[in-house]
C-alpha cells in the first residue's frame, strides 16, 4: 500500500466531485481541473470553466471547496476559475465519456474539426441513425437529438473547440 | 507592433492606456448585457418550443460573456461585476442605442406584442459584428482580453450560425416574411451606426493596439452581412437614434434599467 502524495490525495477527492447537472460525472473526468497548489495546509485549486455563462460554476466551486476541506490535513481550500486555459470537449477523459453515456448523453466526437459533419451515435443502442433536433439543449453544453433506430430522444455534448480564425 | 500588456496592474501604470481599455470593455460588456436582457424578454414567447430553448441558451451564454468583461473591469478596479451590470445608471452605459430598443409594443407581463423580425435582424447584425470584433480582439494588446476573446469565440460560433439560419430562411420565405425582414433591415440601417464605432476614445483604443480601427471593423462587417442578405447594402448604418458610446440613450434603456435593476437596487448590500 503506497501512501499518496498530498496533491494526489486532492486529485483523488476531485474525482468524486460531480458536476451538479451530470450525476456521476466528476469535474475531474470532464477535464475541468487544471492544477492543484499546496502550501502547508492550504490548497488552491485552479479550474477551467466549461461555458462562461454556466450557472453551475458557483455550485461546483462550493462543492470542490467543501470536498477538499474534508481531507484531514487541509485547513482551507480556495477555488479559482481561470479563463487563461480554454476548455474544449476534447478534455473529457474516457471515464467521463463512459459516464455520460450512462446518463443518456452521447459524448462529444473525438478529433472533430469545425465545419465537419458531426456523426453522433445513440448512447442507448449505438446506432448512428440519429438526427439533431436542436443544437441548443437543456444546459449550455448539451444538444437535443433523436435516435431513429431505437426511437429514443437523447442528448449529446456539443463539440466545443478552439476556432480556426479567418485571416486577420 | 504595440507592446503586450499582461496584467491589470501593468495596464494601470499608463493612465491613458487604462482609460482606453476601460472604455472598450464597457462597450463590449454593455452591448452583450443589453442584448441578453432583450433576449430574456422573449422567454416563453419565441415562435416555437425549440426556438425558446435555443434563444434562452444563447441569451444565457451571452450574459456570461458580459460577466467576463465586467470581471476584467473589476480586475482594473472599476467595482464589482454586480455593481457594474446592475448598479450603473443608463447615462453611464456605453451600449449601442439600437440594441436597447424595446422588442415591440406592450410589455412582458401584459400583452407582449413583440416583433420576431426585429429579433432576427438585430441578433444577426449584432452577432456578425461581435464575431468580427472578437477575431480582432484575439490580437489585442491586452492579454486578458485576448484570452476572453478566444473563450467567447468558442461559444459564439453557435449563436451566429443560429441567427444566420433564421435570416436566410425568412428572406427565402413568404412575401409577408420577406417584407417584414426587409423593413427591419432598412430600419437598422438608420439606427445601428453607433454599434460600429468606439465613441469618444476611439483614437486611443486603436493607437494602443486594443482593437482594429473603425473603418476596418465597418468594412469587414458590411462584407460579412452582405454575404447573407438578399438585398445588399452599399453603405454602413447611420446613427439615427443617437450615440450610445457617448452615453446618449433613449427611454427604452430607462425602461429596461427599471426592471433589471429592481431587485438589486432594493438592497445593493445583500449577499447572494
Amino acid at each position: 500500500m503506497t501512501t499518496l502524495q498530498p496533491d494526489e490525495e486532492v486529485m483523488e477527492v476531485l474525482k468524486e466531485v460531480d458536476d451538479p447537472e451530470l450525476i456521476d460525472v466528476s469535474v475531474y473526468d470532464l477535464g475541468m481541473v487544471h492544477s492543484v497548489a499546496i502550501n502547508d495546509s492550504d490548497v488552491h485549486v485552479t479550474m477551467i470553466p466549461t461555458f462562461a455563462g454556466c450557472p453551475a460554476l458557483d455550485i461546483i466551486e462550493r462543492d470542490v471547496k467543501n470536498a477538499v476541506e474534508e481531507i484531514s490535513w487541509v485547513s482551507s481550500c480556495t477555488v479559482e476559475f481561470s479563463f487563461k486555459h480554454l476548455w474544449t470537449t476534447e478534455m473529457i477523459n474516457d471515464r467521463g465519456r463512459q459516464q455520460l453515456k450512462k446518463l443518456g448523453i452521447a459524448p462529444p466526437p473525438k478529433n472533430f474539426k469545425e465545419g465537419e459533419e458531426w456523426t453522433v451515435h445513440c448512447p442507448y443502442c449505438d446506432s448512428n441513425y440519429t438526427s439533431i433536433e436542436n443544437v441548443f439543449g437543456p444546459t449550455a453544453c448539451r444538444s437535443i437529438l433523436y435516435c431513429k433506430e431505437c426511437r429514443n430522444p437523447f442528448e449529446a455534448m456539443k463539440p466545443v473547440l478552439q476556432q480556426e480564425l479567418n485571416a486577420l | 507592433m504595440t507592446k503586450l500588456i499582461r496584467t491589470a496592474e501593468e495596464a494601470k501604470q499608463d493612465k491613458a492606456y487604462a482609460e482606453a481599455l476601460t472604455e472598450l470593455l464597457y462597450q463590449l460588456g454593455d452591448d452583450d448585457f443589453i442584448i441578453s436582457y432583450r433576449g430574456s424578454e422573449w422567454l416563453g414567447l419565441a415562435p416555437h418550443i425549440e426556438e425558446d430553448v435555443a434563444y434562452s441558451s444563447i441569451t444565457q451564454n451571452t450574459m456570461g460573456h458580459a460577466a467576463m468583461y465586467y470581471q476584467l473591469l473589476e480586475d482594473l478596479g472599476e467595482g464589482t461585476a454586480d455593481e457594474l451590470s446592475k448598479g450603473r445608471k443608463p447615462a453611464e452605459r456605453r451600449s449601442s442605442v439600437y440594441l436597447e430598443k424595446v422588442n415591440g409594443t406592450g410589455d412582458y407581463v401584459e400583452e407582449p406584442e413583440y416583433d420576431w423580425a426585429l429579433a432576427v435582424v438585430r441578433n444577426f447584425l449584432y452577432e456578425t459584428l461581435k464575431r468580427v470584433k472578437l477575431e480582432a480582439l484575439t490580437e489585442s494588446s491586452y492579454e486578458p482580453l485576448r484570452q476572453t476573446a478566444h473563450k467567447v469565440l468558442m461559444e459564439q460560433s453557435y449563436h451566429l450560425a443560429h441567427w444566420k439560419l433564421w435570416i436566410e430562411q425568412l428572406q427565402d420565405s413568404t412575401e409577408v416574411a420577406k417584407t417584414k425582414i426587409k423593413n427591419r433591415l432598412d430600419e437598422a440601417w438608420k439606427e445601428f451606426g453607433d454599434a460600429l464605432t468606439y465613441g469618444p476614445k476611439a483614437e486611443d483604443i486603436v493607437k494602443f493596439g486594443l482593437s482594429i480601427d473603425e473603418e476596418t471593423l465597418q468594412e469587414r462587417w458590411l462584407e460579412r452581412v452582405n454575404e447573407v442578405l438578399a438585398t445588399k447594402y452599399d453603405s454602413i448604418p447611420e446613427k439615427g437614434l443617437g450615440d450610445g458610446r457617448a452615453g446618449d440613450h433613449k427611454e427604452d434603456l430607462e425602461q429596461a434599467f427599471s426592471i433589471f435593476s429592481e431587485v438589486y437596487m432594493s438592497d445593493p448590500q445583500a449577499a447572494w
